[in-house]
């Protein structure tokens, strides 16, 4: 099962992971929290990594998203490998080319929502390609609230400026960590229809971690992840199928 | 509850931290100033018993050398009759004044301290009991001296050597006979002393034959008592006769005296150090209340009452107190023994002695320390107190909510209007305004450090378009995180708002005094050159007759002291030469002629003539110094001014009535005006005297201005203490900042801010905070400067505001730097933050 299954596909990849590991601690208190994972995410498609806690699905995308240091293996970004960067250069391979959608806590307070979304291209010191700007805040209905504060806004409306932020300055990849994890079902399938559309409609590759079934089945390809190695993999999810999937991999672990 | 409390304490170490240094700081200071002055008038009061140990009785003769109806001081019959006393083992006459050493390149040694002339005294045994020669011995001949160790070793003399020595009259040649040691007071105080043979010292100080002091030592088993009692009827009336013992504590209350002022000026930095700590600490306990408001609302659901919480709050104050007060009084005495070896170093003599630490320090300490710290917790603990037990269900919950800064700003408002119109209307009061002035300073700035949390926003707001300007997306970042919690940016500005306020009053007041005194100098004073003595004291009429003989000079005046009675009243005159006067200083006319002087006329004042109504041309009825009574004929007024006194008048109508005339400084013109050949001219026609400063205008302003700068140096040392406990306060601000906002800069650094702007926005921040509380204070202290300067217009000519902006410049450089600085720990720890702990953490 460690070999890619996505091998077929003739589009191009956007990141690529090639047997990567990441261990915590040494001796006998080592976790191995990723093993050996090689996974493609390709360009136009939204990805969703699936495993129960501890399974190693954040760990896979905070290494993927260049937040945090692996042991061994490779990532690449594009064309950008990203083991041999400094601190500085994952920064600016951060800004310029990744956008990042968090569980919570995911907009600066003292900063209206306009100013949120176009963070990234103040800190990159880039103009904000306006046209852009604004359809991405069309898309995701916030016209009527760019003045207001985080502070004034429901927690749905504050993850679509978190969604708008992360479209705004066009990267090549957007990282979703457990987006509707905080939002209630109504704003939660808001959020995902956003994220289906900027990958239907604007062409945008979206990588997610999530552990709810129905957020996963929005996204064209599931990945399946246990103990640290990618276990399996579905095109086309439902949410019943995911479930199932996922009650399955439950069965394994308690009968093994 | 207590136990909470305790676990509080421990569980926030590091966070309390900053408040411990800022309460240890005050109380170092508190306890270090209480156990270093004690130590001190220890040591003095030892040294002053010792001295006057095995002094019995003393007579001390108060006879004006003016006043010639009268024995100018104690006699050698008076000593001879007090000698032949029962009980009386022996006396020891003294007679003493200036004596100012010369080292070989003729600058006087030990300027600026005591530099003293004395006679030695041998007994039947040829010593002197005061003075332990180490090598020689006394002077006994007319042209011998003998000086103490430390004036020999500065000049490089030894015995034998050639040595020479001023005093009031010209400079002489004298032979080194000795050198010697002394526990005399202007030694151990790091001046002069020279010993003269008694003959040559009585001619020098006083008048053949005569002592000013006599120094009675008892036999074995005499009572001093009785000795005072047989010793009073034999002296004069004008001299007063006390046992050793009174003496010694004379002195002890002297040096107690002399040593509070200093006391209250430690006192003082410690005050205002500990003033500005209440900030910190009421800052920091906010803030811990603030991040324990889940657990506080949980012990009010639990049943916990509202007392119970303030108390808890305040316990956890007391304990940090008492760590901070015990670790402060530790420090407190380290910086008594650090003074002392510190103005032994700056050639302060301190006479040697344990470090006495006795209870009240301790006490002191313990109190202050503990009180603060609670005192400043106190509102803390009430606002702790108020967070409804609800708080620890709901997960966001407003501390402080608009409407009590409502409250604060409206009280802010009416304290600082009230404290500003009392600023305005002692200003207008003049020099009665003064007090009505500091109430309102005081009013002021509580008001403002009130108000502070409400100014900040609209402030901070006008720099922020240069932050962005400046720093970009850090800049705009940093000003809005300055302004997002007012009271904490308030709180933190106001430690240097306070220091800054005092400084920048000073600075204003002083560099305005400063003006006007140099402008007053420079139009004032036509002279070239001004002769004193060195000591301040007076000058030997010789001086007049030399100066006038040097080629060059073209106007000569000395500006004697003299006084008359007219018609009852004493007025002080100055005596000095006509034709010469007006072209020395300047003299403004407003009625008659400066001419009639020369003809014996006297000139007065406008203001004195204004009040007593004289005009030229009257005859005043005049009573002069030795009670001769005499006619003088007003022959003009003139405007009145600093370096003139109300009566101008020749030197030749009151010399006859004065035999030694005071003259305390001697104007100079000269042709070509202030030239090195010209000084050098001055200087060796005085004789090449060491004893006499020969001043021109810089050095004449230096003299009126060389207070100033002194003052205006011990209050920079203020500042540096007020900006010290600010920095303290911007680290606790800024830490805190730092860790409420972990994930903020966690999302920051994961969409690409990379460590260094991370780093800039902590440090912008905390410049803006610095800086203004800066600008709060230089504003409030330059207000405060102009409404002191109003009282104080009236007696100085000349007055002009001047805002000093190059030194308001270097505060607003210093308060940047204190936020630079401020800021260095917690950047480097945001900057280092785990963005993945930090986006985690809930």
């Amino acid at each position: 099962m460690t070999t890619s299954p996505t091998a077929y596909r003739a589009t191009a990849v956007a990141a690529r992971a090639t047997d990567l590991s990441k261990v915590y601690g040494q001796g006998e208190t080592q976790v191995v929290a990723l093993d050996r994972v090689t996974v493609d995410f390709h360009q136009g498609e939204f990805t969703a990594i699936m495993g129960p806690s501890g399974s190693g699905k954040s760990t896979l995308m905070h290494c993927v998203a260049g937040l945090d240091t692996f042991s061994a293996g490779s990532v690449r970004i594009g064309d950008t490998e990203l083991g041999s960067l400094k601190d500085k250069q994952l920064t600016q391979l951060r800004r310029d080319k990744i956008g990042f959608i968090f569980q919570a806590f995911n907009l600066l307070p003292t900063l209206t929502a306009q100013e949120n979304i176009t963070l990234p291209m103040d800190i990159a010191g880039r103009k904000p390609d306006k046209e852009w700007v604004r359809k991405v805040i069309d898309m995701v209905g916030l016209s009527g609230r760019l003045s207001h504060r985080p502070a004034q806004l429901s927690g749905g409306q504050q993850q679509r400026v978190a969604v708008a932020r992360a479209l705004a300055s066009r990267p090549e990849i957007i990282f979703g960590d457990e987006p509707t994890g905080n939002l209630d079902s109504r704003s939660g399938a808001e959020v995902l229809g956003f994220l289906r559309n900027s990958v239907r409609e604007l062409g945008q590759t979206v990588v997610m971690v999530t552990h709810d079934p129905v957020a996963a089945s929005y996204a064209d390809r599931v990945i399946f992840l246990a103990d640290g190695r990618v276990v399996d993999e579905m095109l086309h999810p439902t949410a019943d199928g995911v479930l199932d999937r996922m009650k399955e991999f439950d069965a394994k672990g308690r009968t093994s | 509850m207590f136990r909470t409390a305790l676990r509080n304490v421990l569980a926030h170490k590091a966070r309390l931290l900053m408040t411990v240094l800022a309460v240890m700081l005050g109380v170092a200071f508190v306890s270090g100033t209480l156990v270093f002055t004690d130590t001190l008038s220890h040591a003095f009061r030892s040294q002053s018993a010792k001295s006057y140990d095995n002094v019995a009785v003393a007579v001390t003769s108060y006879a004006s050398e003016s006043d010639a109806k009268q024995e100018p001081g104690l006699s050698q019959q008076t000593l001879d009759r007090i000698g032949k006393l029962d009980g009386v083992a022996s006396v020891t006459g003294r007679v003493d004044g200036f004596a100012g050493v010369a080292d070989p390149d003729g600058k006087l040694i030990g300027a600026g301290w005591s530099n003293k002339g004395s006679n030695f005294a041998p007994g039947k045994d040829g010593e002197d009991a005061a003075y332990d020669f180490v090598q020689g011995s006394g002077p006994v001949k007319d042209d011998q001296i003998a000086l103490d160790k430390d004036t020999a070793a500065k000049g490089e003399y030894k015995v034998g050597d050639k040595v020479r020595v001023a005093t009031n009259g010209p400079v002489k040649e004298y032979t080194l006979a000795g050198v010697f040691t002394t526990e005399d007071g202007a030694v151990s105080a790091g001046g002069s002393l020279v010993l003269f043979d008694t003959s040559v010292a009585q001619r020098l100080y006083l008048a053949p034959g005569y002592y000013r002091d006599l120094t009675v030592t008892a036999a074995s088993g005499a009572d001093d008592r009785r000795i005072l009692d047989a010793v009073e009827p034999l002296i004069p009336d004008n001299a007063e006769a006390k046992t050793g013992a009174a003496l010694a504590d004379e002195q002890a209350k002297e040096i107690e005296e002399g040593l509070s002022s200093l006391n209250q000026i430690l006192l003082g930095f410690a005050g205002i150090a500990l003033f500005v700590g209440i900030f910190l600490i009421a800052n920091t306990f906010t803030m811990l209340v603030a991040q324990r408001t889940k657990e506080l609302a949980l012990m009010r659901a639990v049943g916990a009452s509202r007392k119970q919480i303030t108390r808890s709050v305040l316990a956890e104050a007391g304990v940090v107190g008492l760590v901070a007060s015990v670790v402060g009084l530790a420090l407190g005495v380290g910086l008594a023994a650090g003074l002392r070896s510190g103005m032994a170093a700056f050639g302060m003599k301190v006479p040697a002695g344990p470090l006495v630490i006795t209870a009240t320090p301790v006490i002191a300490a313990l109190c202050v320390g503990v009180l603060i710290t609670m005192l400043a917790a106190w509102l803390p603990g009430r606002r702790a107190a108020k967070i409804p037990p609800v708080a620890a269900m709901s997960s966001v919950h407003a501390v402080a909510t608009t409407k009590s800064l409502v409250v604060r700003n409206s009280i802010g408002g009416v304290i600082t209007a009230l404290g500003a119109g009392a600023i305005v209307a002692g200003a207008a009061m003049g020099s009665d305004g003064r007090w009505i002035i500091a109430l309102g300073a005081f009013l002021a700035l509580i008001g403002v450090i009130v108000l502070v949390p409400l100014l900040s926003r609209p402030v901070i707001a006008l720099v922020r378009p240069l932050l962005v300007r400046a720093f970009g997306v850090s800049g705009k970042l940093a000003g809005q995180n300055a302004v997002r919690n007012p009271r904490r940016t308030g709180a933190t500005a106001s430690a240097l708002a306070i220091g800054l306020t005092l400084v920048t009053g000073l600075s204003v007041l002083g560099v305005t005094v400063g003006t006007a005194l140099d402008k007053m100098t420079t139009d004032q004073i036509k002279a070239d050159y001004m002769v004193a003595m060195a000591s301040g004291g007076d000058l030997d009429k010789s001086a007049l007759a030399a100066l006038e003989k040097v080629p060059g000079v073209t106007a000569v005046s000395p500006q004697q002291s003299s006084s008359f009675e007219i018609k009852g009243d004493w007025v002080s005159a100055s005596a000095i030469t006509p034709g010469d006067i007006e072209r020395v200083l300047n003299v403004e006319l407003v009625n008659g002629s400066l001419g009639t002087l020369g003809k014996g006329q006297l000139a007065i004042a406008e203001k004195t003539a204004t009040k007593q109504g004289w005009k030229v041309g009257d005859t005043l009825p005049v009573t002069f110094n030795d009670d001769k009574k005499g006619e003088l004929t007003v022959g003009a007024i003139f405007k009145d001014s600093e370096f003139l006194s109300p009566v101008l008048v020749d030197t030749e109508v009151v010399a006859p009535h004065e035999a030694k005339p005071y003259i305390p400084q001697i104007f100079v013109k000269m042709a070509g005006g202030q030239t090195a050949a010209n000084e050098k001219a001055l200087i060796s026609a005085l004789g090449e005297n060491p004893a006499i400063s020969v001043m021109d205008h810089k050095d004449i302003r230096d003299q009126f201005g060389g207070f100033i700068n002194m003052m205006l140096n011990v209050m920079y040392g203020l500042l540096a203490m007020a900006l010290l406990i600010a920095v303290l306060g911007v680290v606790n601000t800024l830490a805190m900042s730092v860790f409420e906002r972990q994930q903020e800069i966690g999302m920051l650094r994961a969409i690409g801010l990379d460590r260094r702007r991370v780093k800039r926005m902590v440090r912008l921040e905390a410049v803006v905070i610095s800086v203004f509380g800066a600008v709060v204070g230089i504003g409030l202290g330059s207000f405060l400067g102009w409404a002191i300067g109003q009282t104080i217009k009236s007696s100085l000519p000349g007055y002009a505001l001047v805002i000093p902006w190059d030194r308001i410049g270097i505060f607003l450089i210093l308060a940047a730097l204190v936020g630079v600085l401020a800021a260095m720990w917690p950047a480097r720890s945001a900057a280092r933050l785990n963005m993945l702990n930090a986006i985690k953490t809930e």
